[in-house]
């Protein structure tokens, strides 16, 4: 008997639509309201991420000005800020936000494969940014240790909220990580299992692959999170020794002795650097979806670009001890460690090569979504060319931990990733609501954002090759440091307060055009690829009505010679395609094979 | 070339690596599987991660602790009649998760076979072996923390580490196997309840896939006895 596959089984399809309000936007099931639920937690956590940091600035730019600033507070936004920016706002909404909405839509399934699951995810996610968050209202207040949460420091008596921060901090990790499990075996047993009809895994759109391999990447680099938090757990709580060495601490000696702090680091970066990737394959791959259809152009090189994604996958465990060169390590395994480090920059810059060759006598529209795809791809090359400096063993030693740093990774892994969230908010939108957002606002906040960020993140390269230490709370009178450098300090600070205000301009603009937006109609974009193609806009449960899609092509026909349309949906056959007077072009799918 | 073709149908699949290359490239599915096992598999993936970045700290710590580690035949060894015996409750141990893997192994069969009643003795039987399991542990817990002074923060014997790792990695594993026989005792129920019959067709897969998550949590257990018994 011929093996069935699941998604031709009538009694493997458990579809009960809902009923009530209730089960319908709250406790739902369904991929979309779960996407939506996770999308909305993900940036209200992150504005308040964006509050601490503009009070950093607001203490690094006008010194002795802020009482209400003191410097413990200061390390605790310090590293809430950074935990939150990269787990509960980048890593929740690239994967729990759009991997929801796009995976299901984009391979032609009706649902996660394990829809139950998928809203357990959600509310766990809810649940330990709840308990996050909760630091903030309990005596000594969150941790402030750094978002490394490096030990022995973080477990130790003289940093703030080592009572009770530290604790909700790892155990809401644990929780995140548990979430994240849940929702990330139901990303990659959809896309593994569950695709329509003629959707083969080479047809499949790279935000797709983007989004699968990084969830593949969580779900063995989010492990080494977890061992290395119950550690620090048990550290902190049961008084053992995983990672504390014997040492004096205010003139007593603490009750540890004998751990390895070297092993948190490693463990951490082990998960830190996968992490890294976890938010920029999703971006990598949503960009080569944008630049597709907003050029009118196939992507170049798609099966290079889909390589690329896996290799730079597989190599983003073996860079990780480039985080901690300074941390001390035999000579050769900083050579290992550059020379990976520098193999991976190979995969990504043909991906950028790709971009570029894709826009290239492309007919680019310049739409909102084209806008930030083009800021993105500036951003990511200058974000990437900093961070060849600090592969570098012998570079990277004077520039560790100063503002270099922060400006590096704010540019490869703060800016370029929300570039690429600003841009398929804009190109998606149409499809969650049915209606466009507004152009012209959309236009002033891609400038004042763009505009914004690089006179935040471009100075702070010139302040770390003067040599400001990252971290600090004040810098006071230090002889090496000219003054120019707080007159610097200071423009960063009040470009940060800039950038902070027009992104009001995109949340009005969310709330607005939800009721007054143009109509968008189900395929704004001319695009090609399922999510375009529903029966309804916005999909309803179920996605596909009675019938699922069968593809017949890949996801990038666009501007295929012969055709009358310069676009061809994956759902369209080839007998179908509607073709120029005296075209000898068949209606098959573009020359990728 | 035809429709049908272009759409990329389910046609017969070639012999040899061809034949691999045609799976994976193949539309629906990659691997042809119920989804439930396919999740199953790289959930089992992910955690073998978790178990592995336990065990290398541990190897870690034990390497860096400057106390001299406490000899695991001695502390874990039994006097049977004055005679102390090393290692002989872990033995036991073992053996009966082992036989335990051999009568889940079995329940698959007689699932596959569709013999409803032989398949919720055999995953009772898996269950029971597995709660036997972790009582003998719970013994072992009770005896070093109240006969020989262990604790996660230190130990008479050496290096605090010992008590420390001993305590997370067998405690972690411990709850592996604690889910585990909940996890077998409600899919015996849903067996024997008839709950696959009406939902499923008489598909008793779950069976397999349970068994996939009993038989990596006892290779995980080879894992732990190798490194931290018998090292």
């Amino acid at each position: 008997m011929a093996y069935v596959a699941i998604a031709d089984r009538d009694h493997e399809q458990h579809l009960h639509d809902p009923q009530s309000f209730v089960t319908k936007y709250i406790w739902s099931q369904d991929h979309k309201i779960i996407a939506i639920q996770y999308s909305l937690t993900a940036i209200s956590v992150g504005l308040v991420a964006l509050v601490l940091s503009l009070s950093m600035r607001l203490q690094l730019g006008f010194p002795d000005t802020f009482s209400f600033i003191t410097p413990g507070e200061y390390y605790q936004a310090i590293t809430m800020h950074g935990m939150i920016m990269v787990i509960y706002l980048l890593t929740a909404l690239l994967l729990g936000g759009f991997g929801n909405y796009l995976i299901p839509l984009m391979c032609g399934a009706r649902d996660m494969v394990f829809p139950y699951m998928n809203m357990l995810s959600y509310w766990v996610y809810l649940l330990s940014v709840f308990v996050l968050l909760s630091s903030f209202f309990i005596s000594g207040g969150p941790t402030g240790a750094g978002w490394t949460l490096y030990p022995p420091q973080s477990v130790m008596p003289g940093t703030p909220g080592v009572g009770g921060g530290i604790v909700l901090m790892l155990i809401s990790l644990v929780l995140f990580i548990v979430a994240f499990t849940m929702g990330g075996l139901n990303y990659v047993t959809t896309v593994l299992q569950a695709r329509c009809r003629g959707m083969t895994m080479m047809r499949m759109p790279l935000a797709v692959w983007g989004i699968f391999t990084a969830t593949v990447l969580g779900l063995l680099a989010f492990p080494a999170l977890l061992v290395s938090g119950i550690m620090l757990l048990l550290d902190a709580l049961a008084g053992t020794s995983f990672f504390a060495p014997a040492m004096l601490s205010m003139g007593e000696e603490s009750r540890h002795a004998g751990g390895s702090p070297i092993l948190f680091q490693h463990l951490f970066w082990f998960f830190g650097h996968p992490e890294v990737y976890i938010v920029a394959l999703p971006a990598f791959g949503v960009i080569s979806d944008l630049v597709a259809v907003h050029a009118r152009k196939n992507i170049f090189g798609y099966r290079m670009m889909v390589w690329a994604i896996l290799s730079i996958g597989v190599i983003s465990f073996v860079v990780w001890a480039h985080h901690m060169y300074v941390s001390g390590m035999n000579p050769y395994f900083g050579f290992f460690f550059a020379t990976t480090t520098l193999i991976i920059a190979i995969p990504t810059a043909l991906k950028v090569y790709n971009w570029v060759l894709t826009l290239w006598r492309g007919n680019i529209h310049l739409t909102v979504p084209m806008l930030f795809v083009i800021g993105f791809i500036f951003t990511f090359i200058n974000g990437g060319i900093t961070g060849l400096f600090l592969g570098n063993v012998a570079v990277d030693m004077p520039l560790s931990d100063s503002y270099f740093i922060v400006g590096h990774f704010h540019m490869v892994m703060g800016v370029s990733p929300i570039l690429v969230i600003f841009g398929s908010i804009y190109h998606w939108y149409p499809k969650m609501t049915g209606r466009m957002l507004d152009d012209r606002l959309g236009r002033i906040h891609f400038w004042c954002t763009l505009f914004g960020t690089y006179a935040i993140y471009l100075p702070m390269h010139y302040l770390g090759i003067l040599g400001l230490p990252r971290r600090y709370y004040a810098l006071g009178d230090t002889s090496f440091i000219p003054d120019s450098a707080q007159a610097m300090n200071a423009g960063i600070s009040i470009a940060a307060l800039f950038v902070a205000l027009s992104q009001m301009i995109f949340l009005f603009n969310l709330a607005w055009s939800r009721k007054h937006g143009k109509p968008a109609g189900g395929n704004p974009w001319n695009a090609t690829t399922l999510e375009w193609q529903t029966p309804q806009t916005p999909p309803v449960h179920g996605n596909w009505g009675k019938d699922l899609p069968v593809v017949y092509r890949w996801a990038y026909d666009y501007s295929v010679p012969g055709a009358a349309q310069d676009f061809i949906p994956q759902t369209m056959a080839p007998e179908d395609v509607p073709r120029d007077v005296g075209s000898t072009y068949d209606g098959r799918e573009g020359a990728h094979a | 070339m035809t429709h049908e073709a272009m759409a990329g149908s389910m046609t017969a699949i070639p012999a040899g690596n061809l034949g691999v290359v045609t799976d994976v490239s193949s539309d629906k599915q990659t691997f042809q599987v119920p989804w439930g096992k396919a999740m199953m598999w790289i959930f089992l993936l992910s955690d073998t991660f978790i178990f592995s970045c336990f065990l290398i700290s541990y190897m870690t710590v034990r390497i860096s602790t400057t106390v001299p580690w406490p000899n695991p035949s001695e502390v874990f060894a039994l006097s049977f009649g004055g005679e102390p015996i090393p290692l002989i409750l872990i033995a036991i141990m073992t053996f009966v998760l082992i036989t335990s893997s051999g009568t889940m192994a079995l329940a698959v069969n007689f699932g596959y076979r569709k013999n409803k009643k032989v398949t919720v003795m055999l995953m009772l039987a898996t269950a029971l072996l597995g709660a036997t399991f972790v009582s003998m542990q719970a013994f072992e817990w009770t005896k070093l923390i109240m006969e020989e002074g262990v604790r996660p923060w230190g130990n008479p014997m050496g290096a605090a580490q010992f008590g420390a790792s001993f305590f997370m990695i067998t405690g972690f594993h411990g709850m592996h196997v604690t889910a585990g026989v909940i996890y077998l005792s409600i899919i015996a129920y849903r067996v024997g309840s008839g709950f696959y019959d009406r939902k499923k067709g008489g598909n008793y897969e779950t069976v397999e896939i349970a068994g996939l998550y009993w038989h990596f949590v006892d290779l995980v257990w080879v894992f732990i006895f190798a490194f931290f018994y018998l090292w």
